[in-house]
């Protein structure tokens, strides 16, 4: 047996090798794999049908956010489209399931291979434009896609919506909660990990040296604009792969709800997990879409307690108000965002009881 | 011939309105370089602060409207002294999300107060301000809003010229270093564009509300159609924000009219596109070259 890491009392890195390194100490790995059992043995059993449901729109949301992480938080490219990208993925899914009848395992990745290539058409624009230029740039393509979506009829049949066939894997129907709950984690786990090693590669340097000084990115030899591009694929592909799980997921889907209130919740997510931190998007996956649920069940419950309907429509007002709030509230007192909360607790265990 | 020219008729006055409402936006944008998200939501609460005092506490029209500008005054001032001050210096998505944020809290207490119902202001605007031109009819709230844009850009034209205040505006929008070197307290000037560009959002705000009605949800798109016409115009040109505003206009209700009421939302966007990839720096805005 190989000796145990623990945390050393300093920096005693010696290698790239040791500073690349996932984790630090082996205390990591055994958190891990406690964490992965109970996520996927424990708590599946012990929650009720409403509390899977949660779970699954968290971890749907997750995914997307991490793609959106490594655009905004990694490369520095700032993009109001997220939303719209997730809607092309479940339209791609949806029609890839329901004309040319896909199965559930391959209409996910295809969908999001179409959502990557639509993502670097969007994407196009960043070799000219940087900062908030093409932030406005993202927000019109947000727009444009909205509009395609409603109005492309021969194709996504409009605000009728698609209805789409059950999900199955190798003859196995997926149809309840808990179901999807073990599909939506694996895929989570699965899309983390690639991740966080695409992060280690120099694919991912490459996108945080862009990030840092595009000047001297582009000074040392890093094509800038294919590197941008590459990162919007990454991120759209992402957000298209999340948006098919989603389309499966509620069976039938309408044009709805990918408006540019969803590409901003998921920048909340981002913003609030903490920018360029991959645990971040995944606790900003967590705070947004719980918060939502929260909020969601305390005007549920205003209105059952037979408050009049009026007043508990404008409660539903209050939501969008709180929602705000969380936002201003983050970036004004803690702009580093969840994981950095979840960092200084962490060291004040580690340390504990010399906490200085 | 009528049609078009009714049609152009109608797209002049929208897009007078589109310019105005771009003008705070450019002016927030000029002095401190802040990409305002709230700012449909700044013209949602300067309609709805006149619609407060008009029809429901009677005070008079010309006094209301007084009170509305100064209460947009204080709120413009108020914002950048909470929330944006904090944020100097920080990173861009910051200062955009804290925008966002905002504008959700902003449109959350307005609907919490409002409602999403239209609300209309009693018709206050005589009938004689009304222009007939062959068989074009100008209605009066257009010819109204037309003198009051026209107004406000030729006070704003020499309170920049002129006036130390707009002078020490104009040098931090130019340099912000040079100009705290030479004096100008850069901060002060923060604080009293946020606050004018309120007014002035306040101010459009109740232009919007005298032709269409307010409803938050409809101002707060509106707030969203600023993009383009800043784009168009240059985003730090505030006679461009006029001209991009008519010209967005226009082209919208050209294309209303004449290929398809569905297309007509979505057209400044697509030219939007086009111009940032063309021309990102719009028609009148100062090029930064910078080859990357």
């Amino acid at each position: 047996m190989r000796k145990l890491h623990f945390h050393p009392c300093g920096n005693y890195k010696e290698h790239y090798a040791s500073e690349l390194a996932i984790f630090e100490t082996d205390f990591g790995r055994l958190w891990l794999s406690i964490g992965l059992v109970s996520l996927f043995f424990v708590l599946p059993f012990i929650s009720g049908p409403y509390f899977i449901y949660v779970l699954n729109m968290i971890g749907i949301a997750a995914i997307a956010a991490l793609g959106l992480n490594i655009l905004i938080g990694f490369t520095g490219q700032i993009s109001l489209g997220h939303g719209a990208f997730f809607g092309v993925g479940a339209y791609a899914g949806a029609i890839l399931a329901t004309r040319l009848g896909f199965p559930f395992w391959l209409s996910l990745p295809a969908a999001g291979l179409i959502t990557a290539l639509v993502g670097m058409v969007f994407g196009i624009p960043s070799g000219r434009l940087k900062g908030l230029y093409l932030t406005i740039a993202t927000l019109a393509g947000q727009f444009i896609i909205e509009y395609i979506l409603v109005h492309w009829e021969s194709l996504t049949q409009g605000t009728m919506g698609i209805t789409l066939p059950a999900a199955s894997i190798f003859g196995l129907e997926i149809s309840s909660d808990r179901g999807f709950f073990y599909v939506i984690y694996i895929c989570l786990a699965a899309i983390t990990f690639m991740t966080v090693n695409i992060m280690r590669t120099r694919f991912g340097r490459a996108f945080v040296a862009i990030r840092d000084n595009d000047r001297a990115a582009e000074g040392m030899g890093i094509p800038i604009f294919a590197y941008k591009l590459l990162s919007f694929a990454i991120s759209s592909f992402y957000a298209g792969f999340a948006g098919a799980i989603w389309a499966y997921y509620s069976i039938s889907i309408t044009t709805e709800p990918f408006t540019l209130g969803l590409s901003v919740e998921y920048i909340a997510m981002v913003v609030i997990g903490g920018l360029g931190s991959i645990p971040g998007a995944i606790f900003g996956a967590v705070f947004i879409t719980g918060l939502n649920e929260i909020l969601r069940f305390i005007t549920d419950a205003f209105l059952n307690m037979g408050i009049s309907t009026s007043f508990g429509l404008n409660l539903a007002a209050l939501r969008e108000f709180a929602f705000g709030l969380a936002i201003v509230l983050f970036i004004l007192f803690e702009p580093k965002g969840l994981a950095e909360v979840w960092r200084i607790i962490r060291s004040n265990f580690r340390l504990w009881p010399f906490s200085y | 011939m009528d049609f078009f020219l009714q049609l152009l008729v109608n797209g002049l006055s929208i897009g007078l309105l589109y310019g105005l409402s771009a003008m705070g936006f450019v002016m927030i944008f000029k002095s401190s370089s802040v990409l305002n998200f709230a700012h449909g939501e700044l013209l949602a609460i300067g309609a709805f602060i006149f619609l407060v005092l008009t029809s429901w506490a009677h005070v008079p029209i010309l006094l209301s409207f007084l009170i509305t500008l100064a209460g947009c005054f204080v709120l413009g001032f108020l914002v950048e002294r909470i929330f944006l001050r904090p944020l100097i210096g920080e990173q861009l998505i910051f200062v955009i999300m804290l925008t966002v944020g905002l504008a959700a809290m902003f449109k959350g207490l307005l609907l919490f107060i409002f409602g999403g119902n239209l609300h209309t202001y009693p018709d206050f605007l005589p009938e004689g301000l009304a222009l007939h031109m062959g068989a074009v009819y100008v209605p009066p709230v257009y010819v109204a809003s037309s003198c009051i844009g026209i107004v406000f850009l030729v006070l704003f034209g020499l309170f920049f010229k002129f006036s130390s205040q707009g002078i020490f505006m104009r040098s931090v929008a130019d340099n912000q270093t040079a100009s705290m070197s030479l004096g100008v307290h850069v901060k002060k000037v923060f604080a009293l564009s946020w606050a004018i560009a309120a007014l002035v959002a306040g101010m459009s705000g109740i232009v919007l509300g005298i032709i269409n009605g307010t409803n938050v949800h409809e101002i707060s798109a509106i707030g969203l159609k600023v993009f383009p016409v800043v784009i168009l115009g240059g985003l730090d040109s505030i006679g461009g924000a006029i001209i991009g505003g008519i010209i967005i206009g226009l082209l919208e209700t050209f294309t209303g009219g004449y290929i398809s009421p569905s297309l007509k939302d979505v057209v400044p966007y697509i030219i939007l596109v086009f111009i940032l990839l063309i021309k990102p720096y719009g028609l009148f805005g100062l090029v930064e070259i910078e080859r990357v």
